[in-house]
């Protein structure tokens, strides 16, 4: 764990507290039953917003706080621990795009209702099943066509950030823009979004390097939440194994299983290391790319293994769905396969290293 | 307060840091910028020409070669931010640090914190200066990651020990001045009938014999201990302690033989770098060998997060103020990932990373063969990655023995 200053101590006991007591897995059971249209309780969503957690990122004359990504990381790690369900890190990336890329007209309009949770925003850039930095949406006389598929949080979101060809787009829900599920194994909110014809303003600032800034605060996000999941997984895995008796002696206490948990472990402190660079890289400014690029690997490969091993040490009781841990390796591949796989950050490790 | 203070710190590392560059500039060598610290390694003597000699001699006057150690004892009794700027002034002039070894990194903490008064007054100050040089008497043949077994037996004469044993894979014990060695004084009881212990190798009834490796090299010695008086003034802490004492310096050592500074420094240049003066690239100067490519790039991705998690285990144990419990899970983690690239490095180069003398290998080929070979040692020494494994698992993460 990094070293935390006292406001981010209060800030992650804040949000451990809260997920813990009101939103634990058995909340995201509630959500999955009950099936609200955005994908998550907007009672939830309400509190977190509430708790000044959508304005971690954004500037204080714009309404946020600007505690910063550490922040920003620690709280969504906690509700990854408990995968709650909610846009924080969607609105959070919608956000730092217009942070980053926003003139101050755009800047005064939206980022007051983002850090408020009055809207909730999200990224929309992918066209395929893969993440692949290739984007055709057109906009021509400000009105944006194309398709984008698997949209995370798009049923809640009514602010796209649009990924087209020339550029980032700002686009509201209304005219233009329809909606069609695609449910994925992880149960949360994901859609293909079509864009016909659909009022569209352009991100004008932040340079050239604009989409990739905002889809390396995307993989760092993402991976804080991951490991959140892989901390959690670790967690009542060893739990189980202290408890579970086999042969007269708990699990805990075979070589074999110990020596796999002191893997995961190694493995899961390398992944904290990871995350909390790229964190750390965003609040300094320097390395980002690198260092998101280590962050979302790193990422993947642990919460991969873990998530696998959190099954197979739990054994036939893993695959129920009674069982939380089965929840988590759902999630974990949809997590894995957004803004980059493996194999794609891999690429981009060695392009930015130039070999 | 906060705001008187402040300024008045900022003004004393200000001023500390301008007494390091003035310190620099007197002393240190031109000549030897670049360099690195041969002492710092098991590896042979190495000749120490004059300006190496000057330069260490000046450090060990100033106690900065251990520059947290207290004054007292010849350390340098800075504060941390001191010893960092030292570190960063040192740094940017090219210069290393001339004292090292074992007595550095793991006898002179240890004796810092169990040994009498009198003891780190004749023993830490020649550390610090880095006159002396120490080995490890730990391991023998029936005693390896069963460390406790030991059967090296001290019997007590009244006045004095009289040591009788073998002790193995004693790393530069040809080379070494004294050796710090846990002993048996009671063979009724397994730990608590162990002591620490401090050995003369000069002294009559000390044999050495070095043990040729599958590198080629012998860094490391089977030491042969007949008849060895070891007065009583060179017990630590203890008669029955020396388990306790012992697994403290083995968290030193942990800490050390994962390092991340120092395996950065012995990794040297980016594997990338490596891979791109002997495989082929394309028109864009990348690896015409995308699986290799692949390989490199999942190494280093995962090499960087260790850098991330070896540098996170130091601000964690500095904020906690003692030895991070991480330091098995960087010893199993950093020696692996030693192994895995020095396994991708010869891949890399085919036949010409196997060579093993004559014409036809440049220096760097032939020593990455030697380093290959004796990198296996890493996961075996200093408590092997099963031993790391079984550490974390009981003491860490509290998985119980068998009922």
């Amino acid at each position: 764990m990094a070293i935390l200053n006292e406001e981010q101590e209060m800030l992650r006991d804040m949000a451990r507290n809260w997920t813990t007591s009101e939103s634990p897995v058995a909340a995201w059971r509630k959500v999955r039953s009950e099936k609200p249209v955005e994908g998550y309780s907007p009672d939830a969503w309400k509190t977190m917003a509430e708790m000044g957690w959508a304005g971690i990122v954004i500037p204080e004359p714009f309404g946020g706080s600007e505690f910063g990504w550490l922040s920003a990381g620690l709280v969504v790690e906690e509700l990854g621990k408990t995968l709650t369900a909610s846009p924080l890190v969607a609105t959070t990336l919608a956000a730092s795009a217009i942070v980053l890329g926003g003139s101050d007209e755009q800047k005064g309009k939206w980022l007051p209702k983002l850090a408020s949770g009055e809207r909730v925003g999200t990224l929309a850039f992918d066209e395929g099943p893969r993440h692949d930095g290739r984007y055709s949406a057109k906009v021509e006389g400000g009105k944006l066509t194309g398709t984008k598929a698997f949209v995370h949080e798009a049923h809640g979101a009514t602010l796209f950030v649009v990924a087209a060809a020339d550029g980032l787009y700002l686009v509201e829900k209304g005219d233009g823009v329809s909606l069609s599920d695609r449910k994925l194994t992880d149960q949360r909110s994901h859609a293909e979004v079509t864009f016909n014809g659909a009022a569209a303003e352009k991100l004008t600032g932040g340079g050239d390097t604009l989409l990739d800034d905002v889809l390396d605060r995307a993989r760092i996000l993402t991976a804080a939440e991951m490991l959140g999941m892989a901390q959690q997984v670790f967690d009542v895995t060893l739990d189980y194994l202290k408890q579970r008796v086999q042969f007269n002696q708990v699990l805990a206490s075979f070589q074999a299983l110990q020596h796999r948990m002191a893997d995961l472990f190694g493995d899961l402190a390398m992944m904290r290391s990871a995350v909390e660079g790229g964190l750390e890289a965003l609040d300094s400014g320097f390395g980002i790319a690198r260092a998101a690029t280590v962050a979302k690997a790193e990422a993947n490969r642990v919460l991969h293994t873990m998530s696998r091993e959190g099954i197979q040490l739990h054994g036939g009781i893993g695959m129920t769905d009674e069982y939380d841990v089965g929840f988590y390796l759902k999630r974990a591949r949809v997590l894995e396969a957004s803004w980059g796989s493996t194999s794609y950050l891999r690429n981009r490790f060695a392009t930015l290293a130039g070999y | 307060m906060a705001t008187l203070a402040e300024p008045q710190a900022a003004s004393t590392d200000d001023a500390f840091r301008e007494e390091v560059r003035a310190f620099i500039e007197k002393n240190f060598p031109p000549e030897l910028k670049g360099k690195g610290n041969a002492l710092a390694s098991v590896e042979g003597p190495t000749q120490e020409g004059p300006a190496e000699k000057a330069w260490r001699e000046a450090m060990g006057a100033r106690g900065w070669g251990v520059p947290t150690w207290p004054k007292e004892y010849g350390g340098g009794g800075l504060t941390r931010k001191q010893a960092h700027i030292l570190n960063e002034e040192m740094a940017k002039a090219g210069a290393y640090n001339p004292i090292g070894g074992m007595g550095v990194m793991m006898f002179g903490p240890t004796l810092l914190e169990y040994g009498s008064e009198e003891q780190k007054r004749e023993h830490i100050p020649p550390i610090a200066r880095g006159e002396i040089r120490w080995c490890q008497g730990y391991s023998e043949p029936n005693a390896g990651s069963d460390l406790a077994n030991l059967q090296t037996f001290a019997e007590d004469k009244g006045d004095h020990y009289l040591v009788n044993g073998q002790k193995t894979w004693t790393s530069g014990g040809q080379w070494a001045d004294k050796c710090f060695a846990i002993v048996r004084t009671d063979r009724s009881d397994k730990h608590n009938g162990i002591s620490f212990m401090l050995i003369d190798m000069k002294d009559p009834g000390v044999e050495v014999r070095p043990i040729q490796m599958i590198s080629g090299m012998s860094p490391f010695c089977e030491t042969f201990f007949t008849d060895v008086k070891v007065p009583k003034k060179n017990l630590v802490g203890k008669e029955g302690q020396g388990w306790t004492i012992g697994k403290r310096l083995l968290q030193h050592e942990r800490t050390n033989l994962s390092g991340g500074g120092s395996m950065a420094r012995l990794m040297g240049n980016a594997l990338s770098d490596i891979a791109k003066k002997y495989l082929e690239t394309d028109e864009n100067g990348e690896l015409a060998d995308k699986v290799m490519r692949d390989r490199i790039a999942d190494f280093e991705i995962r090499w960087q997060s260790f850098l991330l998690t070896a540098k996170r285990a130091v601000e964690e144990s500095k904020a906690a103020g003692g030895v991070s419990e991480i330091s098995s899970v960087l010893k199993k983690l950093g020696t692996k990932l030693g192994q895995e690239r020095a396994e991708l490095l010869i891949e890399i180069q085919g036949l010409q990373g196997l060579g093993w003398e004559g014409e036809g290998f440049s220096d760097s080929e032939l020593s990455g063969v030697r380093a290959w070979l004796f990198g296996k040692a890493t996961t075996i020494y200093g408590g092997s990655t099963e031993i790391q494994n079984n550490i974390i698992a009981k003491r860490v993460l509290g998985m119980l023995d068998h009922q």
